[in-house]
């Protein structure tokens, strides 16, 4: 193991250098761009031992990933914002082919107007495309996200691509001391991928085909089963992981202070942190303030939200993102979560950050008042409720 | 947790020394943690930079912009304005190249002291400055995130740089 001060695109290739990808496509775009240079760097450097395939669009970029995953190899890119959009047709053909391909993507707002900055709307609006998606909080998460991503796509039980989020500049660009382990050890934690879902001239089959309307909702219901059967794979392989790393995670989500919270925000991200850091100061006051951010929103953690969300008062959930017309998609996720669940709760949203807007922590602890007081159902930090506007 | 603002021009490497003073104070001690980040956006040579360094004994959770200070860190004096004093703690400092005095901050004049190392850049001299005025970090340990951190070739003089800083303050 060794100490480095990294960023989170740096961390991340650190992440994919030990996992030993066999094929590499990339399309540079901000804030993403580190990633895929340091990569290319450690394939010059002779550390990474992968084809590096510079290709013209992000189309491209899984359409490579896709023929190299469809020959039996370990296949890495990734991408942000309109790169994702472009790339979104190819999306499905790597899920639905069964390609357990890993993408890192860079948070990042989505045109019109034109906004490098991060927001989560690019990967949220993907959450139909079959892929598991996971959102890191530092850089240390993503370093350590990127070695266990394949673990959880290639098990048998899965065989999904896996997203794995990145705040675009907030953790993409951020520097912080990062644990790097040792290559014997993500060597023992990660074996090579095998897998009969290539093709293979000796035992010849049809892949990559189209089935009708009697048999298309067999490989949709079979898709499903995959993306479900991560939930356990993603316990196993992060037990796995503390056993030889040592670091510990908590499966699809992450509690703070929540056993006797009143009041919890739900969000998603490197926000995270300063929710937790407010709830603390809250809790000085006496206002029984819990944090709940969301690892993976697919598969999404219904009974483990329902779980901890179902003794509160009231809760928020705050994110980046807006499904215009509706509400952000995060709380749509998790109201459908407690109303599965028979639980009673009065929920709110928090729309803040769409275009890296700071979300401050007078904005946090200002979020825990107004649902201990009652507000409109979808808020946006710094304008107000939904009828502000009228 | 210390907070240390760094103003620069795009090409002077005000990032670099935000992230080396990250990396020296978290270098030998596990304890110890740090977040360095630039103003963010794209980047152009000659347009004003702000970098951000945090400091602290436990995890730094918020990731956002620092709105107080404890030291401000100019390598350029065009960028200094008497404005700053606002994103300025009420016990912080402010620390300028400049060759001229200006009130209330601490000056020197930083490119003289590069110019003996023949570096064009004034980044690790500022760094020697912060440190000799603000101890947020050893001089070792600064030297040794220069070594683990800058290329090979120029890590050398930036040391000496560093340490000749660090000097010209206890003048």
């Amino acid at each position: 193991m060794s100490k480095k001060f990294l960023s989170g695109n740096e961390a991340f290739a650190e992440g994919i250098r030990l996992a030993r990808p066999q094929v590499i496509s990339a399309y540079p775009i901000t804030p993403q761009t580190i990633v895929v240079e340091r990569l290319s760097e450690m394939v010059e450097d002779g550390s990474l031992n992968a084809e590096y395939v510079h290709v013209e669009s992000e189309h491209s970029a899984m359409s490579c990933a896709i023929g190299a995953s469809a020959v039996g190899a370990r296949a890495f890119t990734a991408t942000s914002s309109q790169g994702l959009l472009y790339m979104a047709e190819c999306l499905y053909y790597a899920s639905g082919g069964r390609f357990p391909i890993v993408m890192m993507n860079a948070d990042r707002s989505t045109a019109l107007p034109w906004n490098i900055y991060g927001d989560q709307r690019d990967s949220l609006s993907q959450l139909d495309s079959g892929w598991i998606q996971a959102y890191a909080e530092n850089a240390q998460e993503a370093l350590d996200l990127a070695l266990m991503s394949y673990r959880i796509a290639e098990d048998k039980r899965v065989s999904t691509p896996y997203m794995a989020n990145l705040d675009g500049f907030v953790l993409t660009h951020t520097y912080e001391t990062v644990d790097i382990p040792d290559r014997e050890q993500a060597d023992r934690f990660l074996p090579p991928y095998e897998t009969d879902n290539r093709i293979d001239l000796d035992a010849p089959k049809n892949m990559a085909f189209s089935a009708g309307p009697d048999t298309n909702y067999i490989f949709k219901y079979k898709e499903h089963e995959g993306v479900l059967a991560a939930r356990e794979v993603i316990t196993e392989t992060e037990k796995a992981f503390a056993e030889i790393f040592g670091r510990k995670y908590t499966g699809l989500l992450e509690n703070y202070r929540t056993e006797d919270a009143d009041y919890i925000i739900v969000t998603l991200g490197s926000i995270a942190g300063l929710c937790r850091e407010t709830a603390d100061k809250l809790r000085e006051n006496g206002v029984k303030a819990g944090v709940v951010r969301i690892r993976y929103m697919r598969p999404f953690p219904n009974a483990e939200i329902a779980d901890v969300l179902r003794n509160a008062k009231a809760y928020a959930v705050l994110e980046k993102d807006i499904s215009f017309g509706n509400e952000g998609t995060v709380f749509t996720n998790v109201n459908s979560a407690l109303k599965k669940a028979g639980a009673d709760v009065k929920g709110y949203n928090f729309i803040g950050g769409l275009g890296g807007r700071n979300i401050s922590a007078s904005d946090i602890e200002k979020i825990y008042n107004d649902i201990a007081n009652g507000t409109e159902s979808v808020n946006f930090i710094g304008i107000g409720g939904e009828s502000n506007g009228k | 947790m210390k907070e240390i603002l760094w103003l620069g021009r795009g090409g002077q490497g005000a990032f670099t020394a935000a992230k080396l003073l990250g990396a020296a104070y978290t270098i030998d001690d596990d304890d110890k943690y740090a977040l360095a980040f630039p103003s963010f956006g794209p980047e152009r040579r000659g347009a004003p930079v702000r970098a951000f360094t945090k400091l602290d004994t436990k995890p730094v959770a918020d990731r956002s912009q620092t709105e107080k200070a404890d030291y401000i860190v100019i390598l350029d004096d065009t960028l200094y304005s008497p404005q700053l004093l606002e994103l300025l703690k009420d016990s912080g400092k402010i620390i300028v190249n400049s060759k001229q005095d200006i009130g209330g901050v601490c000056t020197f004049d930083a490119e003289k002291i590069a110019a003996e190392f023949r570096l064009p850049t004034v980044n690790t001299v500022m760094f020697g400055l912060l440190i000799g005025i603000s101890g947020v970090v050893s001089s070792d340990n600064a030297a040794e995130a220069i070594k683990g951190y800058m290329p090979q070739k120029i890590q050398e003089r930036n040391i000496n740089a560093l340490l000749r800083a660090v000097q010209e303050v206890a003048k």
